[in-house]
C-alpha cells in the first residue's frame, strides 16, 4: 500500500512549500513594498515635540524696543497622576468650587485624554501663581506650572501697526501646506504678519519614545535627529514711539487717523487708528474675550483707518490738481481766475470759501486760499486738455496722474489688508451718465469731492511727493532686520524711487510756498511752529451717512496734511478726524504737536496744554455714542446674568472702561478686520449704521 | 530489544539541532519583547520573568526529549490507543472542572499547575491514528476505514471547539494530509478545498450575485462539455447536483452554520479576515452580542494592525535586537505568545523573517524525509503527523500575524511562550526521533 501512495509524498510537500512561498511573498510585500508602515510606526512611538523659539523683538528708530516677550504661567493637569490631592486646597487658591474643578477635569480629558498634560488655568494672575509656586508640591505631579511666552506691548500702543498674534486656524494650516500645527500662533496682522518669517525665527523638533499609553519613556536614538530652535531676528524700524504714543493719546477718543512719514526714505514714523486701544488686550488668556468685545464695538476700534478708512479728501488734494496741470502745460504758476466766492463755469454754481477778488490771481493765492473756483477750473483745464481727443482721453489721463501719486492704487506698505481708496474709471461716468458727460459732471473731483477717496496713509504719501518735489519710497515700517543677509531680499522693494512728475523744482517751490501760505497766514494759521517753517493744507471733507434708512449730511471730516521743514523736509503728517469740522480746528493742533514732538523732542508749554485739552475731546457721533452705550448695557446685562448662571466666578481685573468683557467667547475667523467696505462717498458712517441695523435684528 | 541503549544511536541530528536553534530564538524573542529595564542575568535567573520562565520551560522539555530518547518504542505503539482513550477522558474532565482563563473554558488547574488536555492531544491523536492506519486488518481503501479514522480525528476536534477552543480544533483537520498520503482519495481534498473556496466566496460576494455566478459556471461546463453529455446523460445530472449543493451550500448551509453553530465573535473575525464588516442583524442578536462583536472587532483590527505595523516596520535587515519600537512599547498585544513572530519581524526584518520561515520548511521538510525512510507504517504515519501538525502551526499562526488568516489564537511551536505548547510540541517530535532511530524495526 505505501509504494501504492509513493508519489502522494511530493504532493504534500508541494502544498507545504506553496504555502510557504505565499507567506515569503507576503512578508515581501509588507517588509520591503510597504513604506507606510515604517511612519506608522514613528507616529505609534515617537512623539515629535515642536520646540518654540522666542521671538524677534520690534524696536523703534531710537533702540527703543515697542514689543517684547513676556512669561505668563499656565497650571497644567496629568488626569491619570491625581491621587490622593489635596482638591479643596487647590480650589481655594484657584478660587473656584469642587463642581467647577470637576468640570474642568472632563473638559481636560476629552480634549487631551488622560495621559497628556492639558492647561488647567491658563495665564495666571501673579497673586494666584505666587500662592500656587509655594504650594505646588502639594499637587504634584497631577499638576504643575508651566511658562507660556507671551508678547508684551511696553507703550501699549500701535496696536494696529504691531498687529497680534493668534492660534493658527485649519484655513492657515491649509495653505501654508501645514508647516504650522494645530496649537500653534502665528502672527495674525500688522508687522507680526507680514515678518512673520523673520520673527517667528526657526523651530527646534525634539524626538521622544512614548508606549502605548502615551507615555513618554524617553529620547529618541539619544537625540540624534533632534534640532535646536533658532530665536527669531528683530526689527528696526522707522516708528518714533513717543511720536506713537501722542498721536494715540490724541484718538484715543475720537474716529480717524494720524499717519507721518520721513518723505527721504519713506520710512513711516508713526501711525494712529481711533479710537485705540490697548494692545495687550489682545494677549493672554483673555484674549478671546477682548476680541469679541472690540469685534463689536460700534466704533470698530480694531479696523486701522489709517490705511482702510477711505476717505473723501477734500481741498487736501488741491496741490496735486496744481501740479497735474502744471505737468500738463495747461496752466503756469502765473494762472489766475477772478472769484468772487462762487464758480459759474458749470451749470451748478461751486461755492467758495473766500469772497474777496484777487484770492486767486495765480497759483500760490489759490493753494494759501483754497480757492474752489480756481481748483474746479484747472481740473476742467486738465482733462479739457486739447492734445486729447475727448474727455474720455482727458480723464484717463488724469486718472493715471492720480494714480502715479498713489492715489486710487494700493502703496504696498509692510502691513496687510491695506485699501486702494477711490478714483474711478471712465467706465464709471460712461455707464452712469450714457456716455454723455464732460468735465463739468465731475467737476467735484477738482475739488476732492465726489467719486473720489483716499486713506490717510496716500494723503501723508502724496505730502512726502511734494515735499520731495517730485518723487516718493513706498512708505514702509521696517529699515532693517537684525542680521540682515543677501536671502533677506523683503525690504527692497522699499529702496526704489518712485518718480511723478516731470515739473522742475522751481515750480514745485511755488507750490510748496502757497502751501506755506496756509499755514503762515491762510487757513492753517493754528499748525504754525515758530521756528519751523512748514508748509500744509486743510481740508473739510463732506460727508453723508444713512441713519435710520435716510441719506443726511453728517458733521465735516477734519483733515490736516503737511510736511516741515519746508526747506529740508523730515516729516510729511496727514491727519484726520471724522466728523469734527474745520480741518483747522482739530486736525491742525495735532499736526503741529505731532511734528514739534519729532523735530523738537518736546512739546512747547502752550503745546501742552492744547495737547491736554485735545486729548480730553471725545468726538464720536452722537448716534454712534448712543448705539455703543446701548450695546455695552446689554452685555453688562448679558454678562451679569451669565455670571450668575455659572459658578465661574473668576474673571480677572477689567479692562480700562468702558471696555467690558463679554463671557461668552465668540469664535475668532480668519480675518479679524471689518469687512471691507464698498467704494460709497457715503461709507465710512454708513458702514456703522449698517452694521448696528444688523446687530439688532 | 537492545541492552545499555546508546542515546545518540541513530538519532537523526538534524533535527534536534533544528529543534534546539528553534526554540532559543524562542527564548530570545520572549526576552526581546518583555525586558525592560531589569539586569539580564538576574533576569534570566529569577524565574520570574517571561524569558527565563521558557527557559525553565526550555530545560524541562529537553530532560523530557531525553527520557524519550531513552524509552523503548515499542512503548508508543502499545499504549497509543490507551494514551488516546485517556486523553478524551481528559478532554471530558475538562467540562466539570475547568477554570475559565480570558475567555477559554480548556484549562484545569491544579493549584499552580495548569494543564490544557487540547494540546496534549494532538501527541494521542497522532498515535492514534498512527496506530490505527498501520494495523495489518486496517484496508484504507475501505470508506469503513476512513470514517473510523476520520471520527478518531474528529472527536477530540469537536470536544475542542465545546471549550471555545477553535484554533486548537482546526488543528485536527491537518490530519487530512496524512490520510491523504496513507490513501485516502483525492476527491476529498479536492471537495474540501473547494468547498472552502466557495465559503470565502460567500463571504466576499453578495448572495444573489453568486447564485448568479454559480448558475453561468454550470451552464458554461454544460455548454463546452455537450458533446460528453449526448453519449451520457448522467455527466448532465452530475453538474446539475453539483449545482443545487453549491446554491445550497452558498445560501443555506453557510448562513446556518454561521448563525447557529459559530459565535458571533468567530463570525466576525472571520468576516474581518476577508475584509468586511460582519453584518450585524438586530433581529437574531442581543444587544449584547452586538456589543461583544463591536469590542472584539475593535480589539481583532487593533491586533491585526499594530502586528502588521510590527513586521512592516521591520524593513529588510530589521531594527535590531531589543530596538523595535512597537513590540518593545506593547503596542503589539499577545506578542510574546500568539504575535511572538512580531518581534522577529521588526527586530531582524525580511531578512531575519525569511530565516525563520526556512528554518521551520527545513526542519517540516526534513520530517517528510525521516516519514519516507520509515520501515513501518506506524512511524511513517506519526512522522507525517508531526509535520503537518507543524505546517498548520506555522501557517495559520505567521498567517495570522500578517493578516492573511484570522486572528486564532494558536502558537508558533518552539518560539511562544508557555510551558504546555513547548512541551507538547517537544513531545511530539522526540517520539519522531525515537521512533526515527529504530526504523530497522517493524513496529505494530
Amino acid at each position: 500500500m505505501s509504494v501504492f501512495n509513493q508519489s502522494r509524498q511530493t504532493v504534500v510537500r508541494v502544498i507545504i512549500l506553496a504555502v510557504f512561498v505565499v507567506l515569503i511573498a507576503r512578508l515581501f510585500v509588507l517588509q520591503l513594498l510597504s513604506p507606510q508602515f515604517k511612519l506608522q510606526a514613528m507616529d505609534n512611538a515617537v512623539d515629535r515635540k515642536i520646540i518654540y523659539p522666542d521671538r524677534g523683538l520690534i524696536f523703534d528708530r531710537n533702540g527703543k524696543s515697542i514689543l517684547e516677550n513676556t512669561v505668563t504661567h499656565d497650571l497644567m493637569i496629568v488626569p491619570t497622576q491625581l491621587k490622593g490631592i489635596d482638591t479643596l486646597g487647590l480650589c481655594n487658591i484657584l478660587d473656584i468650587d469642587t463642581t467647577e474643578f470637576r468640570k474642568r477635569l472632563v473638559t481636560s480629558i476629552v480634549k487631551n485624554g488622560r495621559y497628556r498634560p492639558s492647561v488647567f488655568e491658563g495665564a495666571l494672575s501673579i497673586e494666584k501663581f505666587v500662592k500656587l509656586q509655594e504650594n505646588i508640591y502639594r499637587f504634584e505631579p497631577g499638576f504643575y506650572l508651566q511658562d507660556r511666552p507671551i508678547r508684551s506691548y511696553p507703550f501699549k500702543v500701535a496696536e494696529h501697526v504691531l498687529g497680534y498674534i493668534g492660534e493658527v486656524d485649519s484655513n492657515i494650516l491649509k495653505r501654508t501646506n501645514y508647516f504650522y500645527q494645530l496649537g500653534d500662533y502665528m502672527g495674525l496682522t500688522g508687522l507680526e504678519r507680514s515678518y512673520e518669517n523673520i520673527l517667528m525665527g526657526q523651530r527646534g523638533v525634539q524626538y521622544r519614545i512614548k508606549d502605548n499609553k502615551n507615555r513618554l519613556v524617553g529620547s529618541y536614538e539619544n537625540g540624534a535627529y533632534d534640532t535646536a530652535a533658532i530665536a527669531g531676528r528683530n526689527l528696526r524700524t522707522y516708528m518714533d514711539i513717543d511720536v506713537q504714543v501722542l498721536a494715540e493719546k490724541f484718538l484715543a477718543n475720537k474716529l480717524g487717523a494720524i499717519v507721518a512719514i520721513d518723505p527721504k526714505t519713506g520710512g513711516i514714523i508713526a501711525m494712529a487708528s481711533g479710537p485705540t486701544y490697548d494692545p495687550n488686550l489682545l494677549t493672554g488668556s483673555l484674549r478671546k474675550l477682548n476680541f469679541s468685545y472690540l469685534l463689536t464695538d460700534t466704533a470698530k476700534p480694531l479696523y486701522n483707518r489709517a490705511i482702510k478708512g477711505q476717505y473723501p479728501p477734500g481741498s487736501t488734494i488741491k496741490p496735486t490738481q496744481a501740479l497735474i496741470a502744471l505737468d500738463e502745460g495747461v496752466i503756469t504758476p502765473q494762472y489766475g481766475i477772478g472769484c468772487n466766492g462762487t464758480y459759474y463755469g458749470c451749470r451748478r454754481p461751486i461755492n467758495c470759501t473766500e469772497k474777496w477778488s484777487g484770492h486767486a490771481t495765480n497759483l500760490r493765492m489759490a493753494i494759501a486760499h483754497s480757492c474752489n473756483s480756481y481748483f474746479s477750473q484747472i481740473y476742467r483745464l486738465a482733462v479739457d486738455n486739447r492734445k486729447f481727443k475727448n474727455v474720455d482721453e482727458g480723464y484717463a489721463k488724469w486718472k493715471e496722474y492720480m494714480n502715479s501719486f498713489g492715489l486710487g492704487v494700493r502703496l504696498g506698505v509692510d502691513i496687510p489688508s491695506e485699501d486702494k481708496g477711490l478714483i474711478v474709471d471712465t467706465s464709471f461716468y460712461n455707464k452712469l451718465y450714457n456716455s454723455s458727460w464732460n468735465s463739468c459732471t465731475n467737476v467735484f473731483l477738482g475739488i476732492g469731492q465726489g467719486e473720489m477717496q483716499a486713506t490717510p496713509l496716500q494723503m501723508a504719501n502724496m505730502m512726502c511727493i511734494i515735499a520731495n518735489k517730485g518723487y516718493y519710497y513706498t512708505p514702509h515700517f521696517v529699515e532693517k532686520i537684525d542680521g540682515q543677509g543677501e536671502a533677506d531680499t523683503v525690504l527692497n522693494r522699499y529702496k526704489v524711487k518712485h518718480s511723478v512728475t516731470h515739473i522742475p523744482d522751481t515750480i514745485y517751490n511755488l507750490v510748496q510756498l502757497g502751501m506755506q501760505d496756509v499755514i503762515e497766514a491762510g487757513t492753517g494759521r493754528v499748525a504754525k511752529i515758530d521756528g519751523i517753517t512748514m508748509a500744509g493744507k486743510t481740508g473739510t471733507a463732506e460727508n453723508y451717512g444713512i441713519i435710520n434708512g435716510k441719506r443726511e449730511k453728517l458733521q465735516d471730516h477734519s483733515w490736516f496734511v503737511c510736511f516741515a521743514p519746508r526747506d529740508n523736509p523730515k516729516i510729511a503728517v496727514a491727519i484726520i478726524v471724522e466728523n469734527a469740522g474745520f480741518g483747522a480746528t482739530w486736525a491742525g493742533p495735532m499736526a503741529r504737536m505731532v511734528i514739534e514732538k519729532y523735530l523738537n523732542d518736546s512739546l512747547s508749554a502752550k503745546s501742552k496744554l492744547d495737547s491736554a485739552r485735545i486729548a480730553e475731546k471725545e468726538i464720536i457721533l452722537p448716534i454712534v455714542k448712543a448705539k455703543r452705550m446701548r450695546l455695552d448695557s446689554l452685555r453688562r446685562v448679558r454678562l451679569a446674568r451669565e455670571m450668575g448662571d455659572s459658578s465661574n466666578t473668576d474673571l480677572p481685573e477689567a479692562p480700562p472702561a468702558p471696555k467690558l468683557k463679554r463671557a461668552t467667547e465668540t469664535p475668532i475667523k480668519k480675518d479679524s478686520v471689518p469687512a471691507k467696505p464698498k467704494p460709497d462717498t457715503t461709507k465710512a458712517i454708513a458702514l456703522l449704521t449698517k452694521h448696528e441695523d444688523e446687530e439688532e435684528s | 530489544m537492545r541492552k545499555n541503549p546508546e542515546i545518540s544511536k541513530g538519532v537523526d541530528s538534524l533535527l534536534v539541532i533544528l529543534y534546539l536553534i528553534l526554540a532559543t530564538i524562542g527564548v530570545m524573542s520572549i526576552f526581546a519583547a518583555t525586558h525592560r529595564n531589569e539586569d539580564i542575568v538576574s533576569g534570566f535567573l529569577s524565574f520570574k520573568t517571561d524569558y527565563s520562565k521558557q527557559l525553565l520551560f526550555f530545560g524541562i522539555s529537553i530532560i523530557l526529549g531525553i527520557f524519550i530518547l531513552l524509552t523503548d518504542s515499542k512503548f508508543f505503539t502499545a499504549t497509543a490507543n490507551l494514551f488516546y482513550f485517556a486523553g478524551i477522558l481528559l478532554l471530558l474532565l475538562v467540562f466539570p472542572f475547568h477554570t475559565e482563563i480570558k475567555g477559554t473554558k480548556s484549562i484545569i488547574r491544579f493549584s499552580s499547575f495548569q494543564l490544557q488536555p487540547a494540546e496534549l492531544c494532538k501527541i494521542f491523536v497522532n498515535l492514534a491514528l498512527a496506530k490505527y492506519l498501520s494495523r495489518t486488518e486496517t484496508d484504507f481503501t475501505k470508506l469503513k476505514s476512513q470514517l473510523i479514522a476520520t471520527a478518531i480525528v474528529m472527536v477530540p476536534a469537536i470536544l475542542s471547539i465545546l471549550q471555545s477552543e477553535t484554533g486548537l480544533a482546526l488543528v485536527y483537520f491537518s490530519f487530512f494530509l496524512v490520510m491523504y498520503r496513507e490513501g485516502l482519495p483525492s476527491i476529498v481534498l479536492i471537495v474540501g478545498f473547494s468547498l472552502a473556496v466557495l465559503v470565502i466566496a460567500t463571504l466576499l460576494i453578495e448572495p444573489n450575485v453568486l447564485a448568479i455566478i454559480l448558475t453561468v459556471l454550470a451552464g458554461l461546463t454544460i455548454y463546452f462539455m455537450r458533446k460528453q453529455i449526448k453519449r451520457d446523460r448522467s455527466i448532465l445530472i452530475g453538474i446539475a447536483a453539483i449545482w443545487v449543493i453549491c446554491v445550497g451550500v452558498q445560501r443555506f448551509a453557510v448562513p446556518f452554520f454561521f448563525n447557529n453553530v459559530l459565535k458571533p465573535y468567530q463570525v466576525q473575525r472571520i468576516y474581518a479576515t476577508v475584509g468586511r464588516d460582519f453584518p450585524v442583524d438586530p433581529k437574531t442578536m442581543t444587544e449584547e452580542d452586538i456589543k461583544k462583536i463591536e469590542e472584539k472587532k475593535k480589539a481583532t483590527s487593533y491586533n491585526v494592525k499594530q502586528s502588521k505595523i510590527a513586521i512592516g516596520s521591520g524593513g529588510f535587515i530589521g531594527k535590531g535586537l531589543l530596538k523595535g519600537t512597537q513590540t518593545r512599547y506593547d503596542f503589539v498585544p499577545e506578542q510574546r505568545t500568539d504575535f511572538i513572530f512580531c518581534t522577529i519581524g521588526e527586530g531582524f526584518g525580511f531578512v531575519g523573517s525569511t530565516i525563520l520561515l526556512l528554518l521551520y520548511l527545513l526542519l517540516i521538510f526534513r520530517i517528510t524525509v525521516v516519514a519516507e525512510r520509515q520501515r513501518s507504517t506506524f512511524s511513517r504515519c506519526y512522522a507525517y503527523g508531526v509535520a503537518v501538525v507543524l505546517f498548520f502551526h506555522v501557517a495559520i499562526n505567521i498567517g495570522m500575524t500578517v493578516g492573511l488568516v484570522p486572528v486564532i489564537g494558536i502558537p508558533l511551536p518552539f518560539l511562544s511562550y508557555g510551558g504546555t505548547a513547548l512541551i507538547t510540541f517537544t513531545v511530539l517530535l522526540f517520539i519522531l526521533i525515537r521512533l526515527d532511530a529504530d526504523r530497522q524495526m517493524v513496529l505494530r
